[in-house]
């Protein structure tokens, strides 16, 4: 994952805030709590900004480092927005024998922004991903969580064309 | 209770879930609902029924009719037909691929033939979001023998005799590790699971979970009381949504009937289980970054020793098995560790469920003996390459693993028989290749995913996958030399030997199997720049064929960067300098006039 600095303005709300407070309330004290109130404060916001970042890291008392090297750790924690339409393309192996990449390529050009970027309206967002153990159905991509299977190509247009 | 006549079984696992499963199920109900067959025909989702290539499945028992590929529309069909009119409807029969005729039972084919179900014995069977069917189908009789019939020594025994060895890829004895946890002292002990299936092409632990989430559950409980722990954790991977719900659903019931939390079956046994959330590292499948993440931190792994079963979670004494280990316990339980140890081969008891995908007909979960020989997998269990095409390699044990060329199809499938010819068992998957599938490219991908996973803490893994991968893209592009492969064969063994954990120890297997049998596909790139399979963009060349050519304009229609030109009705040529080999124009190529060279 790409650890940059989001260049799109934070644009946090008090309600976002509360709930991510009361969330931190909920967990502080239990052991390995940060995890959890990461990936909380992620379905939150969407993503994790640094503001997020140092709310957490001040409420659990623990160096603003820390968070951050957790949340640059794992593939699943974001430093930038995703698209109001998140797009991921499997490339696990049995996709990859089965040409997902040309399925990656193909999502790309339709869509119109890079792997692990967002387009500048924000419509999509395009992430390759680990496999999500649909391997009957390869090659497989998801959108917002909705699995399509058995791709090739020329499919590609029209499943995109639904979200547009 | 009413009497129920037929079940109407509809696989909702996640490849069938994706094809529609759902709205087969209420389509089911209301069609049941219209012939007024509500009250004696019962609908359940189950879990994954394995053979993923033909989903959606519905099985009607008793009968056992095995409908496959059924579309919404369908389901009208085999309503009035067979459920009404009791007349097997023909058409929507699943059916083997050769002269065998119709088959109608699901176990007569020889898809299942072969298999012999144990871990997988309750996946597509129950509704894994009923506990009353898991209960049925003997879930928590193992729990409730232990705790009031056997001691935890006498449980740590009969696991030990079974011969069972961890699932997750490393094949160490479950009973040992049980024996060293239950011999560490302290009143604060840990029962982990591993369900952070990262290996990509596997996906048996999500099966289980989604499929029958009780049986894991059950042998935590059964683990916990005898090493003498009360909490458990299951770490399970976020990617993995309905394997979550299921679990959370199954925990919660579990709660509900006093079989998981206090006082368990009246025994005075505690045992309560959390669920924790992976978040997307490969790393985290190794046991001790497993326990960092569950502690909060980076996933980064420790030296071993201490062991996790000295020193694991949060310091504390702990156990951590895989999910299909866990799958295991409670029939060994129940069925006495003989029956468990008389399946497999000499030192691999038991069975073990693969993960077949790529270019295999019947992709999808196979359970089998240990031992079974990788061609009754691929050509017998698995319907063999599709199209028509040539065997080339099996791939197993993901990253971690090797290539197994079709000159050694005939290797059993087990712990010992892997390992002589440089591959693992590892958790399972079984990808197949055949000729269209290059070797090189195959290595470059498993590098390129370790060299992401690779967590930076030790620099054997860290840079030394870096520029193993750097040296298979060179070779890729046309710009390796033969000096380039005793190098990276080199640097193969280094980082094997002198990496920290698993992950970083493994990680060159892929590399050192494909030289050890395909060195010949390796000199071919970069001797004769050549890609033998047509696959490495940087040496191969789009060409149209004269004699096949007839000017259907169709391929320079799709050529996205327009390097196809010609005019109508006569041949069109390719400009090399323009191509960027997207394979465009072959899929859109109705007469086979475009090649790969």
């Amino acid at each position: 994952m790409p650890n940059l600095k989001t260049l799109i303005p934070f644009a946090g709300t008090k309600e976002q805030e509360d709930r991510l407070r009361e969330a931190i309330a909920r967990y502080k004290g239990e052991l390995g709590a940060t995890m959890p109130i990461m990936q909380e404060a992620q379905e939150i916001y969407g993503y994790l900004p640094e503001e997020v970042q140092v709310i957490i890291a001040e409420e659990l008392g623990v160096p603003l480092t820390e968070i951050y090297g957790i949340s640059s750790f794992y593939a699943q924690f974001t430093h930038n927005p995703k698209g109001q339409n998140q797009i991921n393309v499997c490339l696990g192996t049995a996709c990859y024998v089965k040409g997902a990449g040309n399925i990656l390529d193909k999502v790309c050009e339709v869509v119109g922004c890079k792997e692990g970027e967002i387009t500048e309206d924000g419509k999509f967002s395009i992430d390759a991903t680990r496999c999500v153990g649909a391997c009957g159905l390869a090659p497989v991509m998801m959108i917002n969580g909705d699995v399509y299977g058995r791709l090739t190509p020329d499919k590609i247009d029209a499943i995109i064309a639904k979200y547009k | 209770m009413n009497f129920v006549r037929s079940h109407v079984l509809v696989c909702g696992g996640t490849g069938c879930t994706a094809s529609k499963s759902p709205e087969i199920i209420a389509e089911f109900n209301t069609q049941l609902k219209n012939c007024g067959l509500d009250s004696e025909v019962r609908v359940v989702q189950t879990g994954c029924f394995g053979l993923c290539a033909l989903g959606p499945i519905v099985v009607v028992y008793p009968e056992g009719t095995y409908y496959a590929q059924i579309k919404v529309e369908d389901v009208k069909t085999i309503v009035e037909e067979h459920l009404l009119k009791g007349r097997i409807v023909q058409d929507l029969l699943f059916k083997e691929a050769d002269a065998h005729g119709v088959e109608q039972s699901l176990n007569n084919t020889d898809f299942y033939l072969k298999q012999h179900r144990i871990a997988l014995r309750n996946c597509g069977v129950i509704n894994p979001e009923e506990i009353d069917e898991a209960i049925a189908f003997d879930a928590y009789k193992a729990l409730g023998t232990c705790l009031t019939e056997k001691t935890p020594q006498e449980v740590i025994e009969i696991i030990t005799e079974s011969g069972l060895r961890g699932r997750g890829g490393a094949g160490f004895p479950t009973g040992i590790k049980w024996k060293f946890a239950a011999a560490s002292p302290g009143p604060v002990k840990y029962v982990c699971c591993n369900a952070d299936e990262g290996d990509p092409g596997a996906f048996m632990d999500r099966s289980v979970l989604e499929g029958d989430p009780h049986t894991v559950l059950e042998a935590m409980a059964i683990a916990g009381y005898a090493i003498g722990a009360s909490q458990g954790y299951i770490y399970i991977r976020a990617e993995y949504p309905l394997a979550v719900k299921r679990l959370e659903i199954a925990i919660a019931q579990a709660k509900e009937y006093g079989v998981i939390g206090k006082n368990i079956l009246g025994t005075g046994f505690d045992f309560d289980l959390e669920i924790r959330l992976g978040a997307g590292a490969f790393v985290c499948g190794e046991e001790t970054a497993l326990m960092t993440s569950i502690e909060g931190h980076r996933g980064e792994p420790r030296p071993r020793p201490p062991f996790p079963a000295v020193k694991g979670l949060f310091q504390k004494p702990t156990i951590l098995n895989n999910v299909e280990t866990y799958a295991n316990i409670a029939w060994i339980i129940n069925h006495g560790p003989a029956a468990f140890n008389c399946m497999g081969t000499e030192k691999s008891k038991g069975t073990k469920v693969f993960a077949l995908g790529g270019k295999i007909k019947n992709t999808g979960l196979v359970e089998i003996p240990m031992g079974t020989t990788l061609r009754e997998v691929v050509e017998d269990i698995g319907g063999g390459c599709p199209d028509g095409k040539k065997f080339k390699a099996a791939q197993t044990g993901g990253p971690s693993g090797g290539c197994i060329p079709a000159s050694l199809i005939d290797t059993p499938l087990d712990y010992e028989s892997m390992a002589a010819i440089g591959s693992i068992i590892g958790s399972g998957g079984l990808i197949v290749m055949d000729e269209d599938n290059c070797i090189v490219d195959i290595a470059k991908f498993f590098l390129q995913f370790t060299m992401d996973e690779s967590c930076g803490k030790c620099s054997p893994c860290r840079i030394g996958t870096k520029r193993m991968y750097e040296i298979l893209d060179k070779i890729t592009q046309g710009k390796g030399t033969l000096e380039d492969l005793d190098i990276l064969e080199e640097l193969a063994l280094h980082v094997k030997e002198n990496s920290l954990c698993g992950l970083g120890q493994t990680a060159p297997n892929p590399v050192l199997s494909t030289l050890r049998y395909f060195r010949d596909e390796y000199e071919a790139h970069v001797v004769d720049k050549k890609c033998p399979a047509g696959v490495c963009k940087g040496l191969v060349e789009y060409k149209i064929l004269s004699d096949k050519c007839i000017g259907c304009t169709a391929c320079a229609r799709v050529c996205p960067v327009d390097a196809i030109s010609g005019k109508v009705k006569e041949v069109h040529s390719i400009d090399p300098s323009l191509c960027i080999k997207c394979g465009s124009c072959i899929a859109a190529c109705k007469f086979g006039a475009i090649i790969v060279e």
